[in-house]
């Protein structure tokens, strides 16, 4: 059975993805299994942040993260465009090293009219976050 | 001539001698295409120039909000290099990012970033995205920095 019988909703996720000029020049793909996603940022010397100690760009990392977090959103509710984002936090747990980064987010609560959702992004080990996200998401009503 | 870099006016001299070079030797914010437009004691403007590619609403051609979070954090550890009594690097701890409103299409954005206290471990700054002034914000930025204790690595001559 492939990812898209089990869920529908893939297939738009990755079209979101493949039309969104910023989500293209991050780099990001997205693995899904159902309502889960795992978002992938394959390294690249573009995301670098500091030279000297060769760390991804907080910016670039937050950037994944979010999108990480709107996919998510997009892949269990059945709107029609991606949620708009409220507001977000970030919390830079570690340095990110010049590799691939995974990141996962998990919705907290869908509201009628907003979505609180969190997201963590790792390295080697997902039980050593790299930065962690916590985010509000517009779903409706707007 | 080599700056002293502890002595903050003349830091902030060699930043405003720098300002293009400060994003041009970070690739992200260089792949980005912002650039330091200002710098004052404690606080530092940039504007991030509007590009197809950095698009995250496909539909509107509203600017992805991890654009102006980049622009924001960066500007932000900037201000605190911008007031500290000695040259110290910064690091991100965390940042909160508010949206009040789409960027329009086509449009540069202007980050300002204010670094308005800091203790012995610690910067504390807070930033605004707009077009034209700050009565009309895009974004709201709050950030804390942790500041990094010199390593004997950290030689002052190597980096002016």
């Amino acid at each position: 059975m492939t990812p898209y019988e089990a869920n529908p909703r893939a297939a738009e996720v990755e079209a979101f993805l493949a039309r969104t000029p910023f989500a293209q020049k991050l780099g990001m793909r997205c693995d899904i299994r159902g309502d889960e996603m795992t978002a992938v940022l394959p390294f690249s010397k573009k995301l670098i942040g500091n030279f000297t100690i060769k760390a991804l760009h907080g910016g670039a990392i937050s950037s994944f993260l979010e999108l990480t977090a709107m996919a998510q959103v997009f892949l269990v509710t059945d709107l029609a465009r991606p949620p708009r984002p409220i507001n977000l936090t970030i919390d830079y747990l570690r340095q990110g090293h010049a590799k691939d980064l995974y990141a996962r987010a998990y919705i907290t609560k869908m509201g009628r009219r907003m979505a609180s959702v969190r997201a963590e992004a790792w390295q080697e080990e997902k039980s050593k976050p790299v930065t962690a996200l916590m985010a509000h998401f517009m779903v409706g009503g707007d | 001539m080599s700056a002293d870099l502890s002595d903050l006016e003349q830091r902030l001299t060699l930043m405003r001698e720098n300002m293009k070079m400060m994003t041009k030797a970070v690739p992200w914010a260089r792949d980005l295409g912002f650039e330091v437009t200002r710098i004052e004691k404690g606080r530092v403007w940039g504007s991030q120039p509007w590009d197809e590619t950095l698009v995250g609403d496909p539909d509107t051609g509203v600017i992805h909000g991890g654009v102006i979070t980049t622009l924001l954090d960066n500007l932000c550890g900037m201000s605190c290099s911008a007031i500290l009594p000695d040259f110290r690097f910064v690091a991100t701890l965390d940042l909160r990012i508010d949206y009040m409103r789409p960027a329009d299409k086509g449009r540069a954005i202007i980050g300002e970033a204010e670094c308005y206290h800091t203790t012995r471990t610690v910067c504390f700054t807070r930033a605004w995205a707009y077009h034209e002034t700050r009565d009309k914000v895009i974004a709201t930025a709050a950030g804390a920095f942790a500041i990094n204790q010199p390593r004997p690595a950290d030689k002052l001559e190597s980096l002016a």
